[in-house]
């Protein structure tokens, strides 16, 4: 059996009993790269030098006993919208295709203290403005497990990093669903915290509101691994929550008495039925080990995209101005007007998705529209959040698909925005209501393309989420 | 006969606050760095960095509003103001609009007309821009982000204002409130006070508000006067000629005493506010604006009150010493330390203020610190030294704040109280002026003076006039 | 569609937003726009009066730093990514004064 079956945390115990190096682990990473990215494209950056000498001083405070965690060691790909010291990171996009950090994201910085070896940044929809990682600037990434298919997005790169075997883990943002679809349709675990969970300084903002980092990983163990490092209050992200964060703790095998609610809503028109069926046999498992599993109406569904596309593309459209050929990033040549220089790099930096959105952002903050608009979406995120409130009143978590169908073909899905938008609508309102959620793998459709089944919790009941998914991967696994 | 046009004005003033750090990053505010040595991912809007309010900030900015009889939005939040400016590095100022930090209040000023109260419209906090020099030898412009993020406060006041007089009434008025708060030194020409100029015209006697213009770049008081002068008649010339007068904003040049629009195409003027979603709402607490209210300082009115009750020395000295809170914090610290309060005042009322019309400076500058001061007045009480070497040592203070008893231990400036050498060199003088010897002994009180004066040169100043003059007489009536 | 885009607001939002649109890009933009607008338009059939907008999930308040300086000199790092840069600042075409 080679290494790379191993999770992350199989893997960083065999490197600290000595039974391999952390060098070892990387160049087998680099060996799968080697092979597969020609064709994936799962990397905007690979930094194979840096790693192999990270490889070993890693290895030295392993060696030195200083080093310890379940992580140490570790080969990660980091998505690249996060900020790292000395290596590109480019959001994908043109705009920044020269942004070399100062500075890493407080994540990163998380992580590599607990001895993971960055190997490189993945690629991903352009800003993280898409599903399919087909905006990038950078080429399209395929789904390793077909690779007609795309590998779901904004998180695409990492999903299908992950999948493929080019690392052991990484990190993923999601802002409607960037971490928990990619996951689902490249078969891989995927979490999306509590808003505030993990500090969002250092990556590149998009909707500033939604936005979270989150951990793509091989299983549950390794996603509550992951989470528990990066998760920290950070005294430089204002919207960061001091909370607790023992996740592996919850890594228990039990979900007796658990409260399981299948919103109604979530099973309706559009939805695939194998993805149905997958979804729902996945309850039955839970509901076999002791669940208490019921039906009921979350209501509000099918606001939560107009919502969601209006508060994102408002914040987006602030967020995105910064980018103006100044103090880093792409610039055009030759034009002497300030404004004129602005609009060319500007319309020359960003691809048609990022300017779809930022016309669209501008717009409903513009004069006169401000209310009806944007503070309208605002009230409507509030009666969503009202809905979730009312659900886990009365369940501990909720159960329903990730996406309406499973991983659609390439080029299929940008000629046609609104309805690439709706296929966000089982993922969006959980960013809009600062919800954890997660994905896990629960089973294939006919073409053998993966199926996630999604679990939703209120604020801060990760552990529940992640003892619910654990408890359902133990119980598959056995079969 | 022509009509009668009344002018209405309101005010923006901008205050750069006094904290150590920058409004959203631990960045220092200090002036005079090289360019861009103060600054940080935060506040030259890199990618993924995030902001963070310094909570003095809000402080001070609650004590000016408690101060101009505001009330305090105790819930309040930023907003992002978006436009396109390369001082402005993330293309967004942080600032309020929705629920700035205080509302509703005003201040009383005094003109000859009289006593009357300025209404202030609003206060909110909101991050500086940085700085553009414009390079003529490239034909470009160079950004400098040191003063990028400095906190300010703009205060906006209601259209209560009728002549330039009442404007400056005006300023001076919330100068001396933010400097008695410490919140800011309020200097026009560094810009850490701006004013930017509302101002429209109308029949008089009529209701209606004319069509305003916003005035900027006025750097100083004959700046603000000369602008209001110039857009007044600007206006007015226009409505004479039928025409309308447009809303814009407009360039004070006072160079050329007139002003030009500032706008291009490009500016829509539509910031799109919105809630800054990286910044949580502040809420200001009953107990919280208890601890601002106890620590708020004495203000002048009570302080001349104080100043009666105290020190006995003159009104006209307590008007002038409470005008400026840095005047008013040396004569407490130097009078404290040596317990002469007239005497402070006196060098504060004749050597101070001279000194400081002479250079061209405000009180703030003043450059000895009341430790200093108080030493000198010291020195000259034990007649370590007399007035005029006071005097001198007083001037090198001011420039360079030296310490007066090293220094006039080092230049040797002690009045020498050594008798017998005072006596020998008043036996040369007398020798060498027998005519005034003569004039003195026939009668004539005046040839003493000479006497002295060519004595005390002899002795470079640094003899006791007095003692000089008591030694001659001695020697004279023998 | 309900909502009609027309070239003065593709223009006007060109001027906000900083970009500026080939013919071609105008013209699907304007039928972009104008078919989320419809779809936003959705939020209408919602009564929310009474309901007060929601900007942040938690009711997190007074996140504050001391004012203490923490930062140096950094100048170094903060142009190193500048598309050009002169006497220690970052160039930009001339504005206009």
């Amino acid at each position: 059996m080679s290494i790379l079956d191993d999770t992350a945390v199989e893997l960083s115990e065999k490197i600290k009993k000595g039974e391999i190096k952390v060098r070892e682990a990387v160049e087998a990473v680099f060996a799968v790269i080697d092979q597969k990215e020609a064709l994936l494209n799962c990397y905007v950056t690979l930094e194979k030098e840096k790693a192999l000498k990270r490889a070993e001083e890693v290895q030295a405070g392993i060696d030195a006993g200083e080093l310890t965690g379940p992580l140490a060691g570790v080969p990660f790909a980091i998505k690249d919208n996060l900020c790292t010291e000395g290596t590109l990171t480019t959001c994908s996009s043109k705009i920044l295709e020269n942004f070399v950090p100062t500075y890493s994201a407080e994540a990163v910085i998380n992580l590599e203290k607990a001895g993971a070896v960055i190997i490189g940044k993945t690629n991903m929809d352009e800003f993280a403005m898409g599903s399919t990682t087909e905006t990038s600037y950078y080429g399209v990434t395929r789904n390793p497990r077909n690779t007609d298919h795309v590998p779901g997005g904004s998180s695409g790169g990492s999903a299908a990093a992950v999948a493929a075997g080019e690392c052991f883990a990484a990190l993923g943002s999601d802002t409607g669903g960037s971490i928990r679809q990619p996951a689902s349709y490249c078969g891989v675990v995927g979490m999306k915290p509590t808003y505030g969970t993990v500090s969002r300084y250092g990556l590149i903002a998009y909707g500033s509101s939604l936005d979270q980092i989150g951990p793509l990983t091989k299983d549950v163990r390794d996603l509550a691994t992951v989470l528990e490092t990066i998760a920290s209050y950070d005294a430089k992200d204002s919207t960061s929550m001091k909370r607790d964060t023992d996740f592996t703790s919850a890594l228990v095998e039990d979900v007796a008495g658990m409260r399981i609610g299948i919103p109604r809503d979530y099973f309706g028109e559009g939805l695939d039925p194998e993805v149905k069926q997958a979804v729902l046999s996945a309850a039955e498992v839970l509901k076999a080990k002791g669940a208490v599993v019921e039906e009921f109406d979350l209501s509000l569904v099918e606001y939560a995209i107009p919502t969601y596309y209006t508060i994102a593309a408002a914040e987006a459209s602030s967020n995105l101005e910064r980018f103006d050929g100044v103090k880093y990033g792409y610039r055009t040549k030759g034009v002497e007007d300030l404004h004129a220089m602005y609009k060319k790099t500007r319309s020359e930096g960003f691809g048609p998705e990022v300017k779809r959105r930022i016309m669209l952002g501008s717009f409903v903050l513009s004069s006169g529209y401000y209310d009806a608009y944007y503070l309208k979406a605002l009230r409507v995120k509030a009666l969503i959040k009202k809905a979730f409130d009312d659900a886990f009143s009365k369940y501990d978590m909720i159960l329903g698909p990730v996406a309406p169908t499973t991983a659609p073909k390439l080029g299929e899905s940008l000629s046609d925005p609104l309805k690439m938008y709706l296929g966000d609508i089982y993922t969006i309102s959980v960013n809009l209501a600062g919800l954890p959620a997660l994905s896990v793998p629960c089973g294939v459709d006919q073409k053998g393309l993966p199926i996630g089944v999604q679990l939703i919790g209120d604020c801060f009941q990760e552990k529940k989420l992640i003892r619910a998914a654990y408890t359902y991967e133990c119980a598959v696994k056995g079969d | 006969m022509g009509k009668q046009y009344e002018t209405v004005i309101g005010l923006e003033v901008h205050i750069e606050l006094a904290t150590k750090t920058k409004i959203f990053c631990g960045c220092s505010t200090a002036f005079g760095g090289a360019p861009n040595t103060h600054t940080c991912p935060v506040c030259t809007g890199m990618p993924g960095s995030l902001p963070v309010l310094n909570k003095q900030v809000v402080e001070y900015a609650v004590g000016v509003g408690l101060a101009t009889n505001c009330s305090i939005t105790q819930y309040c939040k930023f907003d992002r103001k978006n436009y396109f400016y390369p001082d402005n590095p993330q293309n967004y100022q942080i600032s309020q609009l929705y629920l700035p930090v205080c509302h509703d209040g005003y201040v009383e000023i005094e003109t000859e007309g009289g006593v009357r109260k300025v209404g202030i419209h609003e206060i909110h906090m909101e991050e500086d821009a940085g700085k553009l020099i414009h390079d003529d030898w490239e034909d470009c412009s160079l950004v400098d982000y040191n003063r990028s993020g400095v906190p300010l406060i703009e205060i906006v006041s209601e259209p209560d204002m009728r002549s330039a007089e009442e404007v400056i009434a005006y300023l001076e008025k919330l100068r001396m409130i933010v400097q008695y708060l410490g919140a800011s030194d309020c200097k026009l020409q560094e810009g850490s006070m701006r004013a930017d100029v509302n101002l429209s015209v109308r029949e008089a006697g009529s209701e209606k508000l004319g069509t305003r213009t916003e005035m900027k770049n006025l750097n100083s008081f004959r700046a603000i006067a000369r602008a209001i002068e110039g857009e007044r008649e600007r206006q007015i010339e226009l409505l004479e000629a039928g025409k309308d007068v447009l809303q814009e904003t407009r360039r004070w040049d006072d160079a050329k005493e007139c002003s030009y629009p500032m706008r291009s195409k490009e500016d829509a003027q539509d910031y799109r506010y919105f809630p800054d979603p990286d910044l949580v709402p502040v809420y200001i607490s009953e107990e919280w604006l208890e601890q601002i209210k106890a620590s708020q300082p004495e203000f002048r009115t009570e302080k001349m009150k104080r100043y009666k009750e105290e020190y006995d020395i003159p009104d006209y000295d307590i008007e002038i010493i409470t005008g400026s809170k840095r005047m008013a914090d040396l004569f407490e610290e130097t009078t404290a330390l040596c317990g002469q309060p007239k005497k402070v005042s006196n060098w504060l009322m004749v050597e101070t203020l001279r000194l400081l019309k002479e250079n061209g400076l405000e009180p703030q500058d003043i450059g000895f610190s009341a430790q200093h001061l108080a030493a000198l007045i010291t020195l000259v009480d034990r007649k370590v030294i007399n007035s005029s070497v006071a005097k001198e040592v007083f001037e090198v203070m001011s420039r360079e704040d030296v310490d007066p008893v090293k220094y006039v231990e080092e230049k040797g400036l002690k009045t020498v109280n050594d008798e017998g050498a005072l006596k020998k060199t008043i036996e040369e003088i007398l020798a060498a002026n027998p005519q005034s010897v003569e004039d003195y002994r026939n009668g004539k009180e005046k040839a003493i003076g000479f006497l002295v004066g060519q004595t005390m040169k002899a002795m470079k100043g640094k003899a006791d006039p007095a003692g000089v003059n008591a030694l001659l007489r001695e020697a004279l009536s023998k | 569609m309900a909502n009609i885009i027309d070239d003065a607001t593709i223009e006007y939002v060109g001027i906000l937003a900083k970009l500026s649109l080939s013919e071609e890009e105008k013209e699907q933009a304007k039928k972009d726009m104008g078919s989320m607008l419809d779809y936003i338009d959705k939020l209408n059939e919602l009564d929310t009066a009474g309901t007060e907008p929601m900007s942040h999930i938690f009711p997190v308040q007074n996140v504050f730093r001391e004012d203490v300086v923490t930062n140096g000199d950094d100048s170094e790092k903060m142009l190193k990514n500048a598309p050009e840069e002169k006497d220690n600042m970052f160039v930009v075409p001339k504005t206009v004064e």
